[in-house]
């Protein structure tokens, strides 16, 4: 079984796309495509690595971002943000709120893959 | 030097013009040459008869060498001089005109050409800041390329894909660039609109704005303390800039306060109440027995043939949000996003129901200084173990003069804003550092 990736994201066919990508290097993805209780899904299925847009319906990704790092057992969960604007203050703002990558969209599939890998890997050496 | 010493050089400027020579007008009009010469030279005042037949002989009115157009010049090259914040020989502004006439014509049209740029660039940079559209349209744009690009990398870097994906990606990419197409072609059309800023109506809130423009702030038919409910759809019915069903319904709310306004205070009684204390909001709430936010709004809907001059209002949430605009020349408010914090709109939220009073200038304008009344009232039914919700009101009325030393220098919202050193900045200013 390989590592796992809860994609959160509300664009059906980015969801596709990425999944598509992703499962066939190996991983094992979950998407979610609400923001309301996207912290609950993140505990239920206890994911290697999140993909977290920002725009989302029902609650911004930066709120998630945040309680996901004000709970123990999350704080240290590897979040790569995924942004359709590449402002300054919105890269600031995921920064200051504990985002571990952050991507502007239209990204490649290569950044994505590389991005995924190195941030779970970044984890398993630290741990 | 007066302005009617100046005749003399508007005289000297309009014979060179002619190509007649001093001793020929001279001889004309019947004086002498040398005579002529020192009212050439503003050493001598002219009026009555002389000027007169100088004028004929000119072939002008009277009225072009005793005033002319420059009485207006001179007022402009003084906001000109305001509004450059410079240096300039203020008391010499009348001399300047009357002997360069050419350059303070194209001084005025400088000044009023970088006025129309001014605004040009807060709206547009108001827009590309806090416009919702322009930022939905270009997420729409970004998600539908993000989706594309990944897409079509799978078809092409995935050798052997199975026909059932292929067909799905296939499918996925038809999708999302007929999404790009339509998302492309509203941008477009949008900002094609750009050329004519007020005329492209957009959100809900500017195709209201549109039609109480429109109107100018005032519906006669509903002017009527005994009109009948349907008047309100009628008004709406006769409508074309309220296209959307949000913008109607912002309408339909403004109405239906508008109509409650005028049952509390019809519009005889106020122009009477005016009549008899002039315009004193403090007297006229006190003489007609309303609350303050109502004789603003009513204050605001006086039709112009009343003969009050232009009066502005905004009014806005327990959050600062603007509700309900009526700017006035000189004192713009912006469309979206936040407004000047030392608005005493936003000020008069931390202290309701006490009415505040003050007497501002808008920063880098030069145009003038304004009386501010501000107050914050409950809205809405009272009720107990509920939260009591406060709305905001502020009549502005222009002051014929120009700006008191005293006067609290304010600005439209901070992105926009030249002032300096202010405590109250939320963000720098594009005037301040340019683009």
């Amino acid at each position: 079984m390989g590592k796992r990736v809860l994609l959160i994201e509300d664009e059906p066919n980015i969801i596709e796309a990425i999944s598509f990508i992703l499962s066939r290097d190996g991983w094992d993805v979950d998407t979610h495509a609400n923001g309301r209780d996207a912290v609950d899904r993140v505990k239920e299925r206890n994911p290697d690595l999140v993909i977290l847009d920002v725009m989302l319906p029902g609650r911004s990704g930066f709120d998630i971002l945040g309680d996901l790092r004000n709970q123990p057992e999350t704080i240290d969960l590897p979040v790569l943000m995924l942004t359709a604007r590449g402002q300054t203050k919105d890269r600031e703002m995921a920064k200051r709120l504990g985002a571990s990558c952050f991507m502007t969209k239209p990204f490649s599939n290569a950044e994505v893959l590389d991005i995924v890998r190195s941030l779970v890997e970044g984890q398993k050496a630290a741990s | 030097m007066s302005r009617s010493a100046l005749t003399g050089s508007r005289i000297r400027e309009r014979r060179n013009m002619l190509a007649l020579r001093q001793a020929d007008l001279a001889r004309t009009v019947g004086i002498s040459a040398s005579y002529l010469n020192l009212i050439e030279h503003n050493r001598r005042r002219i009026a009555g008869k002389l000027l007169r037949d100088i004028a004929i002989a000119l072939d002008v009115e009277p009225a072009a060498l005793s005033e002319g157009a420059e009485a207006h010049m001179v007022a402009r090259l003084r906001e000109a001089a305001a509004e450059g914040g410079k240096r300039a020989e203020l008391d010499r502004a009348d001399e300047f005109a009357g002997r360069f006439p050419g350059w303070a014509e194209l001084i005025v049209e400088k000044q009023r050409r970088v006025a129309t740029l001014e605004r040009t660039v807060e709206v547009l940079t108001d827009r590309l800041t806090h416009d919702p559209f322009l930022s939905a349209a270009l997420h729409d744009m970004l998600t539908a390329v993000t989706a594309i690009r990944s897409t079509s990398t799978i078809l092409v870097d995935t050798p052997g894909l199975e026909p059932e994906w292929r067909g799905r990606f296939h499918r996925n990419i038809n999708e999302d660039s007929q999404r790009l197409t339509e998302a492309s072609r509203a941008l477009a059309s949008y900002l094609d609109g750009v050329d004519d800023i007020d005329a492209s109506v957009t959100s809900p809130q500017e195709e209201v704005e549109a039609f109480l423009t429109l109107n100018k702030y005032h519906f006669p038919e509903l002017e009527d303390p005994e009109a009948e409910e349907d008047v309100i759809a009628e008004v709406l019915a006769g409508d074309t800039h309220l296209a959307s069903a949000s913008s109607k319904a912002l309408a339909q709310a403004f109405l239906e306060r508008y109509v409650e306004d005028v049952r509390a205070l019809p519009m005889g009684r106020l122009k009477q109440a005016l009549h008899d204390v002039g315009m004193q909001p403090s007297l006229l709430a006190s003489r007609l027995g309303v609350d303050m936010a109502r004789l603003f709004r009513r204050l605001a809907a006086l039709p112009e043939e009343a003969g009050y001059g232009s009066i502005g209002f905004v009014s806005c949430d327990a959050s600062g949000t603007l509700i309900q605009r009526k700017p006035l020349e000189g004192f713009p408010m912006p469309r979206f996003g936040a407004a000047c914090p030392l608005w005493s709109l936003f000020r008069a939220l931390s202290q309701p129901m006490m009415p505040l009073f003050e007497v501002v200038a808008q920063s880098g304008r030069g145009s003038g200084s304004f009386e501010t009344y501000a107050i914050a009232q409950p809205t809405g039914a009272l009720e107990f173990g509920k939260p009591m919700r406060f709305e905001s009101a502020m009549l502005i009325l222009p002051v014929d003069q120009e700006p008191a030393d005293s006067s609290e220098s304010v600005g439209v919202s901070c992105r926009i804003c030249p002032k300096e050193r202010c405590d109250a900045r939320r963000e720098p200013s594009i005037l301040a550092e340019g683009f």
